[in-house]
Parts: structure tokens; sequence; C-alpha cells
């Protein structure tokens, strides 16, 4: 005798049921409990008092249309879900509404499925909802789906009117790029090829749909791919600092090489906290986790601890396909916000690429999604975002959108940082004189020095010096300096996280043209953000030196040139630098100046030093 | 991997979303295995403790040996026991003769609409399966409720993704329901393998049992031999009685629990 499977410990296989309102969705659903022995007898009874109280004989709708209001007007409003289990496994089974009005309650239900089942009435054909709920199964990543033709016995078990409707239904999801895993005629009222097979349709030799879906392999538990480990939390109940999140892919292992995002600073797991698991092995994808770094670091809810070598990128904008129930549609230029994973990211619809019509699937110009549609856009981010395309990675690539209080839509990520809208059709143009031909006459080559520290530390005061040595020498040197440029270049900008960044992007900018045009660029930015100052690295990556003016906190305080220190001190100068805001201390600068253990003058020698080495060609005549 | 595990590691995500977003914070107790399952989810979410109070509604005809129980064991584990009860309608001589379901309404959903009043709660977490009711196979795990305490069960919130809706407009009251997914079985099978306590009332003397636990005037027992948890779990393997029948509350009309819900039930 063979073991039976222990079918209550595994997990249950989740499918949804869709299709177009009164194609039989929930009937089905009644059915495959029922004939499954899945309902006790006394909730058979209760649904068929409910059924006789309406003047009708069985409503096995009933069993999951829970509602008043869905009983007596013979529809289902809301997702219901309920576990059955067939002789081969168990199952948890979604019913969904299929009136357009409730398409909200729809996603609900069948976002979590693996497999679906699409219930067509075979007098009726393709209807709207069909189309549309096709579209979204699509959208939604779910694979799999059993195309069930139902109402076979109002058309007399007719074997063409199966293959007219199979014909239709096939060429839709052919365009949509699916491949239906079977499509089987039944008559769910009468339970016909439900569970066992129906006498009325010998011309069917195929299996049951209760066979069919106990045929669907299982998707694999997401461990093959890199780890991420979005962060939920940080608990310090006294007892030190622990890091909460669930690991949505991958595994965390104690000593693994791993970094965190958008930040990109290396970590190593220390301890997986009441683990009680072979802590060899790790914990997989699917598990809620608390664990310590080693050594600590700051980290916040949104952050994602990844693989070291295979890490998602930060990215500024992604390309995502969404559907939409909002009650005022989506428009070109709107913000709205995004969450994904554990983050929450503001977005602005920057391109609408197309207006999807679910009908005939076509794709159209469009400035604007309306309710129940669908569309491409560009959603851009003023924060860095970590994400990543669905296909690389479901659990980073999916996500909803609010406006407001509201959920309004959700989507997939096709591509995750795409050049911006415009910038893509742009070529940057090359001229005559290349930058080594301006390096031989000038004697030097282009640069940036990057001075970056406290403020107070003494940047701004060895910036000038250097510049006074270097025109000295001969060579052709600029101080540009973050409080001046904010006059000009950055007048507008305030000083949110957001504003700084893109402050010290636009200092970066003109740095880098600076240097092309072979000038020694001295920038005087406290530019706190390691992140920022990688992506000016980025833009210029052979002008590029970093500069850490180094001195400590409490020297730059004592100092305080400008009172700044004072005045945020008293709470006057919110997210100050050093005090109320983090400053990220460059990893490996190109060179380090201590200006609290040397004075300012010898500082700034050891930067002309540096500048004779690294920048200068030869003397001038 | 086990469905438990998922079922654990889910409930634990939830648990901590709502401690992250909502403002002021409370579980409900009922004593019964739920809440028992609940509570050991929150110790674990939480790294050993229950880091916001613990309401029990009270409605002064509950079973004594779940008192005694929640008593016991509030000292046990340290928690922030926060007893609500409806004192003005049992100064009335509120009880289940006026009507099973006017009772319920006036001691469990007015007495916990009041206690939370009372206290602040924005949020409250609350042990409700799916499996148990046809309304509460609706349910989001994030359900709000309007500032009349109503559940507008006609337009819930979309929620997908486990991206969970914890937005809300102020006076909204937040329901949160970590243990939706899970089933009778699954609750016992847990109550097994973390051997969780649980109120003697559900082990079998001569012949039954309590399957669910609630006051003692509407609350029946069922015919069982189970002593034991495995026996118990055996038991719902071949059962074909619901888990709700010794409720008498439920069985009054169709819509009973239906109308009890919108108005702010469990």
């Amino acid at each position: 005798m063979t073991a039976m499977p222990d079918l209550a410990a595994a997990r249950p296989f989740p499918i949804v049921i869709v299709g177009h309102v009164d194609h039989g969705k929930s009937t089905l659903t009644g059915r495959l409990l029922h004939d499954t022995g899945s309902i006790p007898p006394s909730r058979v009874e209760a649904v068929r008092a409910a059924s006789e109280r309406r003047g009708k004989t069985m409503e096995w709708a009933f069993l999951l249309d829970g509602f008043q209001t869905e009983r007596d007007r013979a529809i289902t409003i809301d997702t219901a879900r309920i576990r059955f289990r067939s002789r081969r496994r168990s199952y948890m089974i979604i019913d969904a509404p299929g009136h357009k009005e409730f398409l909200k309650n729809m996603i609900t239900g069948a976002a979590s499925a693996q497999a679906a089942v699409l219930v067509i009435d075979v007098a009726e054909g393709l209807a709207e909802q069909t189309k549309r709920h096709a579209h979204l199964l699509h959208l939604l990543g779910i694979g799999r789906v059993i195309v069930a033709v139902n109402k076979m016995d109002a058309v007399g078990y007719d074997r063409a009117a199966f293959d007219s409707v199979a014909r239709d239904i096939r060429a839709y999801l052919a365009d949509l790029g699916v491949a239906p895993d079977k499509l089987l005629p039944i008559a769910a009222r009468e339970g016909a090829n439900i569970v066992s097979r129906s006498a009325a349709m010998p011309w069917y030799n195929g299996p049951t749909l209760m066979a069919v879906l106990d045929d669907l392999p299982e998707s694999a538990a997401d461990d093959s791919r890199p780890l991420r480990l979005p962060i939920q939390d940080v608990y310090d109940f006294g007892d030190g600092q622990s890091i909460i999140g669930r690991v949505e892919s991958g595994r965390v292992r104690i000593g693994d090489d791993l970094i965190i995002q958008p930040s990109s600073r290396p970590a190593k797991v220390g301890s997986l906290q009441g683990w009680r698991g072979n802590p060899g092995e790790g914990a997989p994808a699917g598990r809620s986790i608390a664990i310590t770094l080693d050594p600590p670091q700051q980290v916040q809810r949104g952050d994602v601890v990844a693989t070291l070598d295979a890490a998602p990128a930060a990215v500024k904008n992604v390309r995502a396909t969404v559907f939409w129930f909002g009650e005022q549609p989506l428009r070109l230029g709107a913000t709205y916000t995004l969450k994904a994973h554990t983050a929450r990211y503001p977005v602005t619809v920057t391109a609408i690429e197309d207006v999807v019509d679910s009908d005939t699937l076509v794709a159209a110009k469009g400035d604007a999604i309306p309710q129940a549609g669908i569309g491409r856009l560009l959603l851009e981010s003023s924060e860095p975002m970590v994400l990543e395309s669905f296909a690389s990675n479901p659990q980073l690539g999916r996500f909803v959108l609010l406006s407001g209080y509201q959920t309004v839509g959700g989507g997939t990520i096709t591509d995750a940082g795409v050049a911006p809208a415009g910038v893509a059709n742009l070529f940057p143009k090359v001229g005559q004189v290349a930058p080594q031909d301006r390096a031989a006459l000038f004697g030097h080559r282009g640069a940036v020095l990057w001075l970056t520290g406290l403020s107070g530390a003494g940047k701004s005061t060895i910036a000038y010096e250097v510049e006074r040595h270097l025109l000295d020498a001969g060579m052709h040197a600029y101080v540009l300096d973050g409080d001046n440029i904010r006059r000009g270049l950055s007048a507008g900008l305030g000083f949110s996280a957001a504003e700084r960044s893109e402050h010290i992007r636009r200092v970066g900018a003109a740095a880098g043209l600076f240097a092309d045009a072979g000038v020694v660029v001295l920038v005087a930015a406290i530019s706190p953000s390691r992140q920022d100052r990688a992506g000016i690295r980025a833009t210029c990556p052979d002008y590029f030196h970093e500069i850490f003016v180094d001195a400590p906190l409490e020297v730059c305080e004592a100092r305080d040139p400008k009172q700044l220190y004072q005045r945020a001190r008293r709470g006057e100068i919110p997210e100050f630098t050093g005090i109320s805001a983090p400053f990220e201390r460059p990893e490996t600068p190109e060179l380090r100046l201590d200006t609290a253990g040397q004075n300012l003058a010898a500082c700034a020698d050891e930067l002309v030093a540096y500048v004779d080495g690294q920048v200068r060609l030869y003397e001038a005549a | 991997m086990s469905s438990l595990d998922d079922l654990e590691s889910q409930s634990i995500y939830i648990l901590r979303e709502a401690y992250r977003h909502v403002g002021k914070l409370a579980m409900l107790w009922s004593v019964g295995k739920d809440s028992g399952v609940l509570m050991a989810l929150a110790r674990k979410a939480f790294l050993g403790r229950v880091p916001f109070p613990v309401v029990h509604i009270d409605t002064s005809y509950k079973l004594p040996e779940m008192i005694a129980f929640r008593d016991a064991k509030a000292r046990e584990w340290g928690l922030d026991l926060v007893v609500g009860r409806n004192e003005a309608a049992l100064a009335a001589g509120m009880n289940h003769t006026m009507g099973r379901v006017t009772c319920c309404a006036a001691l469990k959903s007015e007495g916990l609409s009041q206690t939370l009043a009372q206290y602040g709660f924005t949020g409250v977490i609350a042990g409700i399966r799916r499996d148990e009711e046809a309304t509460r196979a609706k349910e989001r795990v994030f359900s709000p409720r309007g500032a009349d305490a109503r559940w507008h069960y006609e337009d819930q919130p979309p929620e997908f993704w486990d991206l969970f809706n914890t937005d809300f407009p102020e006076g909204t009251s937040l329901r949160i329901h970590p243990l939706l997914d899970w089933t009778e079985i699954d609750v016992w099978r847990y109550v097994r393998r973390e051997e969780i306590p649980v109120v003697d009332l559900y082990f079998a003397k001569q012949g039954r049992r309590y399957r669910s636990l609630g006051c003692a005037p509407c609350t029946g027992t069922v015919l069982s031999t189970a002593t034991t948890i495995d026996e118990i779990i055996a038991e719902l393997e071949t059962t074909s009685i619901s888990e709700r029948a010794g409720r008498a509350q439920d069985q009054e009309a169709e819509d009973a629990f239906e109308r009890l819900r919108a108005d702010g039930y469990l």
C-alpha cells in the first residue's frame, strides 16, 4: 500500500475562478467544493434553504456569495476564498466577481493565484470581462490558464458550439502570448466534467476539470534567485538592534557577503535571531525573520539587503504595465505614491506610451488611462528606487499606486531604470578637439576635485587657497562653491533630501562641463550622500577625484564659522548634516585631508602636491 | 517547507506591518484557541514580547474557565491586559433572553467600540478566519471601519500582493486579521507544534466538548471523544459539523451573522 500524502501539511495550491458576470463562476466553485466532499452537509442544507427562500432549487453560488445582497441580486460582489481538497492535494480556491465595477475585488482575489480557470458561457461566447480578465491574468503574472466552456446543457451539449467558443478564446489568448493548459466543456450546475465525466458529452474524451487542476505543477519556491530581503522595520526593545524583514527570494546565511541598497554599503549577517532551522542552510524565501548585521549599520524600512554580486540597482524611473481602477483617470504628469515590497516612493507619470483596449488588444496613444483601463507608462521618482523587472524578480517587480488614501492601480515593471523620455533620442555631439589636445595645450588635464565634508571642516578655505596656488603655477583652476551655486543654477531648490540630491547633481553636471573644457574645478560642497557622490563619479569617471576634508564633528562644531551648528542645535535648521541628518563618510576617497590634525595651509599644500602628481603634465613655461 | 511555516511567516509579516503603521494598536484576546495562536505569533514577531495592550471584551456571561485561564496567562506572559465591558447595558440587565443577536450587539460589538474609544485605539488585531463563515471569507487583512464603526463590506479597498493598505483618513478604525488564511485544522496543528496552552473546555468530557468558545448561555458543546490535540485533529479531518454550529446567535436568521458583522461584530 502506498502512503497517502499528508495533504493538510502541504501548502494549498491557490487557483482563481474568473470570467464574465453570470457565466457561472460561483456555481462552478460551489460545485467543485461539493463534488469533492469538502462541504459539511449542514452547510449544503443551509444553502438549499437560502435558495428555496428565493424560489430556486439549488444555488451552489450561495456557498461563496455570503452577502445578502449577493444572494438577492444573484451576483458576486466581493472575492471569497475557501480551502478544499481533491484526492491529490489541497487547494485554496478564489472566487472573483465578474462585474466591471468590482474589478478591484477581482484583482484582490486573482493576484495571489498560481493558476486560473477562465469560465465562459458557451451561448454567450467571449464577453467584455472574459477578455479583460484574461488580459489581467497575464499582467498579474498568472501563467497557467484553464478555459472551462460552461453551460453546455443549455446548448444540448453541442460539440460545434464548444468548438466555436474554443477557437475564439484560443485566438484571443494567443494574441496575449498565453497558451492555455486546457480547454474543456462543462456544465457546472449539473456537475458535468467537474469531478466526474459526463455521459452527455461522449465526444469529449479529455480529463475532467479536477484532473486538469491536479496535474498542474506547483511553482517552485523562490530560493533559486539571488537574495532579496526588503527591510520591514528595525526593532530595539532594549537588547540591541534587530533588523526585521521577510526573505522575498534567495536565502539569508550568516557571513555571506551582502550589500544594502540603495546606499550600496556592504554588509554581513551576524546572526539569525530566534531561528530554529539549521543555521548553515540559512533562512529561505518566504520566511519572516529577525537578523543582526555584523558590524551593525544604520538601515531603514524600504532598504533591500541583497547578494553582493547580483544586487538590484537603485533606479530613478521604471517602465511598467499598469492596470487602473481609480475613479479618476490616471493622467500624464500626475504624481502618485508607488508602494513596492516595503518601500514607498513618490512617482510622476512622465510618459504614457500606450493605452491598451482589452477588447481588441489594440494599443493606442493617449494621455490618460480610464477606470478599468490598462496602459504602459514611464514612472519617475526624485528618490532612488530599489526595483527590478517583474521577469527578473517578481517580488521587487510589482507595485500598487496610491492617490491620497486610495489604492488606485497596480502594475508590473518591464524595465527598471530606463533613460528618461527624450534623453533616449539625444545623441551626444563630439567635437574635433579631444581632451588630450586641451591637456597638451594647458599643461594639465581637466579635473573635478570634489571636496566633501562637514560644515566647518575647511572645504571652501582649502579650495580657494589651492585655486590661488594653481593659478600662480599657470594652471586653469576655478572654485565651484555649493553655497554660490544655490544662488543661480540651483535657485529655487530647497533643503529636502530630494532637493539636496538634485542640487548636488547640478553642481556635479556643471563641474563635469568645466573639467571637459580643461579646467581644474575645485568643488566645495558638504554632499553628505555617498550615493549622490557616486552618481557624479559615474557621469565623469575620468575627471572625478573624491577629496575627503575630514574633521570630527566636535572640531567643526567648535569652529562653527557661520554659527550654523548653534542654530541647528537650537532646532532652527532642520536636517542639518552631522546634527540631525547623516553624513556618509567616503569609503575610499582619492585623498583624505585631516584638517583637525594639521592646519589648513598644510592641507592645501597636500592637495596641491596631489594635483601635481595626478593632474599636471608639465610646468608652464 | 510546510504550510504551517508559510502561514506563520505570513501572519508575522502582517503583525509587524500593523505594529509599524498603526498609531495606537491593541490585540483582541477572546481566550479561545485562535487568539492563543495569535498571542504565540505576536510573541515570535516581537522577539518574545507583546508590545501593545491586549483587550478582552468581557460580556460577564463568559464560561468561568475562560476568565480563570485569561487571568493566569496574563500574569505569566506579562501582558498589558485591558478588560472592556458595556457596563451601561449590563446595568440595564442585558442578557440573551432579550434576543441573542441583540445581546451580542450590545455586549460584544458595542462593548468593543466603547473600549476602543475609551483607550483611543486606532487599530485592533483580531483572530478571525475565512473558513469560519461566508462573510468572514470576504474580509481584508487590513480592514477599515468608518467613524460609525460599521463594516462597509460592499465597497472594500483592493488588497493584493501583500502591499497592504495602511493609509487611512483620520478617524478610521482599523481591524487587522493576521489569521484570515488559516483553517480550524491549521490552528490545532499549530497549537500542537508550538505547544500553545488552551482552555481545557476544548477537550471532551462525558462524550462532549466545546469546539468554539463564547458566552455560557449561547455556546453549546458537540459530541466528541477527543481528549487530546491529536484526537481533535483526527476528529476535524472527518467531521461534517461546522465550527460555529454550537453558537446559537448565528442560527437566529440567515443573515444574523452578516448584520452583526456590519455593525461591528468581529
